[in-house]
């Protein structure tokens, strides 16, 4: 079995609504020096077989994140 | 003659089905309810609605995991032989995801649920789902969504409706409602099955239940 961690976030570009909101809200309990915040989610996989981070990508691709608005990472924390 | 038989779809979560059922009735049509799991469409379906609410309690992304059942391959074939499909809120949500409408909701640009009657303006009026209705005309029914900001190019796509003056979510250009360049697949925002009945204030929603039956 083989951790497999996929990191999906807002492309650069769109507007983060939710980061937006976390920013002013860090702002107004006098986090000042914050200028900008990203929202995004993680997403942990334990694959069995081979080319599990392959096999991650491809679930991105089809499922786990949407291309129009979502990059993503994949990593094999080891 | 038979009533034209309208395949309403029900994923877990999904909360508009017996709403979207009487509208069709109200029309005329026959509504057969039909599940996530089936692999094909009902026996004779002529058109199919996907209803409001939460399917798969919108885990992941709204629509996401909706739009990888068995059904929608069902009703992907049946889009792709002409046949009409009507998605509402979270059927539209499904219709973006399942890449049958170009596209995608993203929350609402204030993040918070919106629940309102509301006006829209006819912006393409070639489309059968506005029943012959001119461009600038305007059809009320309410809207009740977190995530309803489409986004997206629209060249992609026919505008059919468009929110009437403030833009309640952020969505590009003011689009409540799309069909794609076909015409056949429809996917809009508000609701037009709660806008069927005179009870509820406003049938100005029958005409896109009309539109599945011709």
């Amino acid at each position: 079995m083989t951790l497999v961690v996929v990191t999906v976030m807002p492309k650069r570009g769109v507007l983060d609504p939710q980061g937006q909101a976390v920013r002013g809200a860090l702002e107004h309990m006098g986090f000042g020096e914050v200028t900008d915040v990203r929202v995004g989610k993680r997403i942990e996989l334990e694959i069995r077989g081979h080319d599990p981070t392959g096999q991650a990508s491809r679930m991105c691709d089809e499922l786990l994140a949407n291309a129009l608005i979502e990059d993503y990472t994949v990593e094999e924390p080891g | 003659m038979s009533a034209t038989r309208v395949a309403v779809v029900k994923f877990p979560g999904t909360l508009d089905h017996e709403s979207a059922a009487r509208a069709v009735a109200a029309v005329g049509g026959e509504a057969v309810p039909t599940h996530h799991a089936d692999t094909a469409l009902p026996e004779g379906t002529n058109a199919v609605v996907l209803p409001g609410g939460f399917s798969y309690g919108d885990h992941l992304r709204p629509g996401a995991i909706a739009s990888r059942t068995p059904i929608m391959g069902a009703v992907k074939r049946h889009a792709a032989a002409g046949g009409k499909v009507l998605g509402i809120c979270n059927g539209f949500q499904v219709l973006c995801e399942s890449g049958l409408l170009p596209g995608v909701l993203r929350p609402n640009a204030s993040l918070s649920f919106i629940c309102r009657q509301g006006d829209l303006e006819v912006a393409d009026s070639g489309t059968p789902w506005t029943g012959g209705r001119l461009a600038g005309e305007v059809l009320s029914m309410p809207y009740k969504h977190h995530d309803g900001a489409w986004f997206g190019d629209p060249g992609g796509s026919r505008v059919v409706l468009r929110y009437r003056g403030e833009n309640p979510n952020g969505s590009i250009d003011r689009i409540a409602g799309i069909s794609n360049l076909g015409g056949n697949v429809m996917g809009l925002m508000p609701h037009p099955e709660e806008a069927s009945d005179p009870l509820l204030g406003s049938i100005d929603g029958r005409v896109l239940f009309a539109a599945l039956l011709i």
